[in-house]
């Protein structure tokens, strides 16, 4: 049966030879020309990956990203450009898997020929892929992963425009500490990377200053049901409940930590940073005097204040990392602008030079850190928003 | 004490929500013998709809909670259970007399064309729908007390009533003694002019209505869902099944209730860190001695 099958088709092939190989011919002319066709492209364009969670649960946050660099690419190219040539962004969406991180980090270097990438977001993803960006020489600037180890890992070619975690878990921790002064902290990280890092950078400032956690636990991403954690934390009687993490699970957190009748005082990082934390509690009333860490408000800078006048026209309010993302956008092009293009001497450039942003003039260390953190209390309110406390 | 009674609390109402998904995995799997891994994501589907009945109805002027608890219910149940039926029709049947293993495949591919089909239409966002219902029960044990929200005391309820009409349905009515001969053998119960493809297709929709009923409860509980949120609830859902016995509705109920009482008591009283690898493991425990599960009946081999 096989044997005649391929008999079969055999003779096809002879009967249909002529047709196949003008047919061969065709597809190499326009092979070539798309290769030409894509080196004049890339001539003319600065490609620029834009990674992070543009799908999946924190598609929040991916917004903000993508809304601030693109603003931020179509205010250059209006200005014309990197050395004359114009930016062309690529979204590339990892939904925060550090899996899908790679693979699409691969796709910018090999197939999109990126010179540079804005993201990616969760520090799960930006690590793994900080590493195919190095050994394809691209430059990485994130605005928004904090966790230490992308910056301690010592690339060279690794950036963040955002604070980091230790920082931030430092500034959380005194609050605690000096502000409310609380003896019973419950600390509850998600067990990912940035989640686990803040809450024990967190955990070990507190432990510094001589308080002993009274619970440390992890809970699961992705599940909506806490109320076992949350018993616990009523048993062990905590004054303060600490969460690493991100707003998908610090929502239903908090709402069942009020509905099982508990008064704790619930802090978090910049990883709620988002209306999204609202509506995933259920309501207003449930996020109302959570406190959280996150940069000075990136509004608050007079550098900034016609971007952030035409986002507004545009009827979107800039929030939490939209103008972080902007900033991240304005570092790739000043470097790449002043090193011919050329992203691992932009890289070293930056290490030495200092650029003027939407969020004022940021320096960076020989690690690729801010030089100045910025780390300050917000207060979520009652009406779901957020204000600067201390 | 007062800790203990809330996390036995936590842990009814979490696995009676198992239980009511894992019904829909037992009993498709009684009756044809396939795991339908596309039961988690009918479940999310049956959330959006949840979300978009709450819409319609206050969109109408519709603001007393049992009106719209109502309304809610039987709109999500009625289109969640015509999904259902839709699934098994274009997925299922046209394999019906091939390997198992077709279907299992049609089965994962379902799953994600739901998940995708979602993403696309509805946004990968997180959503959320208001909290209609507030205010909780607090009853004083010792020098603590043990709070249970009306939402919580509600989802017992009604799931245990959909449990209870459920059961009434399968083991008094006619249109149960049809599920029961077919899954019992079913070229017999065909031979004897039972209509087996109709009593499939009712399985699918009883099974689908019942993850509806927890898509509901729960939605209006916590409030937040995605379009992935049937992954995890439905591993856990079809744990309870096979922990229970795949095959027999009591099983999964009592599956469901044994997997979330054990979450919740271990993670409260030991660790939260480690509460699923305690399910899994009791679940292999479960198995090594009772290798059809706790109320399944061991597979006769047929000559």
């Amino acid at each position: 049966m096989l044997e005649r099958f391929l008999l079969l088709n055999n003779n096809e092939n002879k009967t249909s030879r002529g047709l196949y190989m003008s047919n061969a011919v065709v597809k190499k002319t326009l092979l070539a020309m798309a290769i030409a066709g894509a080196a004049t492209f890339a001539q003319a364009d600065v490609v620029i990956g834009v990674a992070g969670p543009h799908t999946g649960a924190y598609a929040a946050f991916g917004e903000q990203l993508w809304r601030g660099a693109e603003k931020a690419a179509m205010d250059i190219n209006a200005a014309g450009g990197i050395n004359g040539e114009m930016i062309k962004l690529v979204k590339a969406d990892d939904a925060c898997e550090p899996k899908q991180a790679v693979s699409v980090a691969n796709r910018l270097v090999d197939s999109d020929d990126a010179v540079a990438v804005v993201g990616h977001f969760c520090s799960s993803s930006s690590l793994p892929a900080s590493r195919i960006y190095e050994e394809a020489g691209v430059l990485m600037v994130t605005p928004a992963s904090t966790a230490p180890l992308l910056t301690d890992n010592g690339l060279p070619n690794v950036f963040r425009v955002c604070g980091r975690d230790d920082q931030q878990g430092d500034v959380a921790a005194s609050y605690i500490v000096g502000e409310l002064g609380a003896t019973r902290v419950a600390v509850i990280h998600d067990k990912d990377t940035y989640g686990k890092g803040l809450a024990d950078a967190m955990k070990s400032t507190l432990n510094a200053y001589g308080v002993q956690e009274v619970m440390y636990e992890g809970l699961t991403r992705g599940e909506k049901d806490f109320n076992a954690v949350i018993t616990k934390i009523r048993s062990v009687d905590a004054e303060v409940v600490y969460f690493g993490g991100l707003h998908s699970e610090a929502g239903p957190l908090v709402r069942q930590l009020r509905e099982q009748g508990s008064k704790a005082i619930f802090m978090s990082g910049d990883g709620i940073v988002s209306d999204e934390f609202v509506s995933v509690a259920g309501a207003p009333e449930y996020v109302d005097g959570v406190l959280m860490t996150f940069g000075a408000p990136p509004t608050s800078y007079p550098s900034g204040a016609k971007v952030i006048q035409e986002f507004r026209a545009n009827g979107y309010e800039p929030e939490g990392y939209t103008l972080y993302s902007y900033t991240a956008m304005q570092v790739v092009a000043a470097a790449l602008s002043n090193n011919n293009l050329d992203p691992m001497k932009a890289a070293e450039w930056l290490k030495t030079n200092s650029v003027s942003t939407v969020m004022g003039v940021k320096d960076f260390d020989e690690k690729g850190d801010l030089k100045v953190s910025d780390y300050v209390m917000y207060e979520w309110d009652a009406q779901g928003k957020y204000q600067q406390i201390n | 004490m007062d800790i203990v009674l809330q996390q036995l609390v936590n842990g009814l109402t979490l696995g009676s929500v198992y239980g009511l998904i894992a019904i829909g995995y037992t009993m498709v799997y009684g009756i044809i013998g396939m795991i339908n891994f596309a039961h988690g994501d009918v479940y999310m589907v049956s959330a959006y709809i949840t979300a978009i009945a709450i819409a319609l109805l206050t969109f109408f002027g519709i603001e007393s909670f049992p009106i719209i608890l109502i309304g809610t219910l039987f709109l999500t149940v009625a289109v969640t259970g015509a999904y259902g039926w839709v699934i098994e029709r274009i997925a299922y049947r046209p394999l019906r007399n091939s390997s198992r293993l077709a279907v299992l495949i049609s089965a994962i591919g379902m799953s994600l064309i739901l998940q995708n089909y979602v993403q696309l239409s509805q946004g990968a966002n997180q959503q959320g729908v208001p909290t209609l219902l507030t205010g909780a029960m607090r009853i004083e044990v010792g020098d603590g007390f043990v709070q249970i929200t009306y939402m919580k005391l509600l989802i017992l309820f009604i799931s245990l009533l959909g449990m209870g009409v459920l059961t009434y349905v399968i083991q008094k009515t006619k249109l149960g003694r049809m599920c029961r001969a077919t899954q019992q053998d079913r070229k017999m119960a065909s031979i004897l002019g039972i209509d087996t493809d109709k009593v499939i297709s009712t399985v699918f929709v009883i099974g689908a209505m019942m993850a509806a009923l927890a898509g509901v409860l729960v939605t209006l509980d916590y409030g937040a869902f995605d379009f992935y949120v049937g992954f995890i609830i439905g591993i856990k859902a079809f744990t309870a099944a096979v922990l229970g016995g795949i095959g027999s509705l009591p099983g999964a109920m009592l599956g469901g209730l044994i997997l979330g009482l054990s979450e919740a008591l271990f993670a409260g009283l030991i660790s939260s860190d480690y509460k699923d690898v305690f399910s899994f493991s009791l679940l292999v425990l479960i198995l090594v001695f009772r290798p059809s599960g706790l109320l399944g009946k061991p597979e006769v081999e047929k000559v």
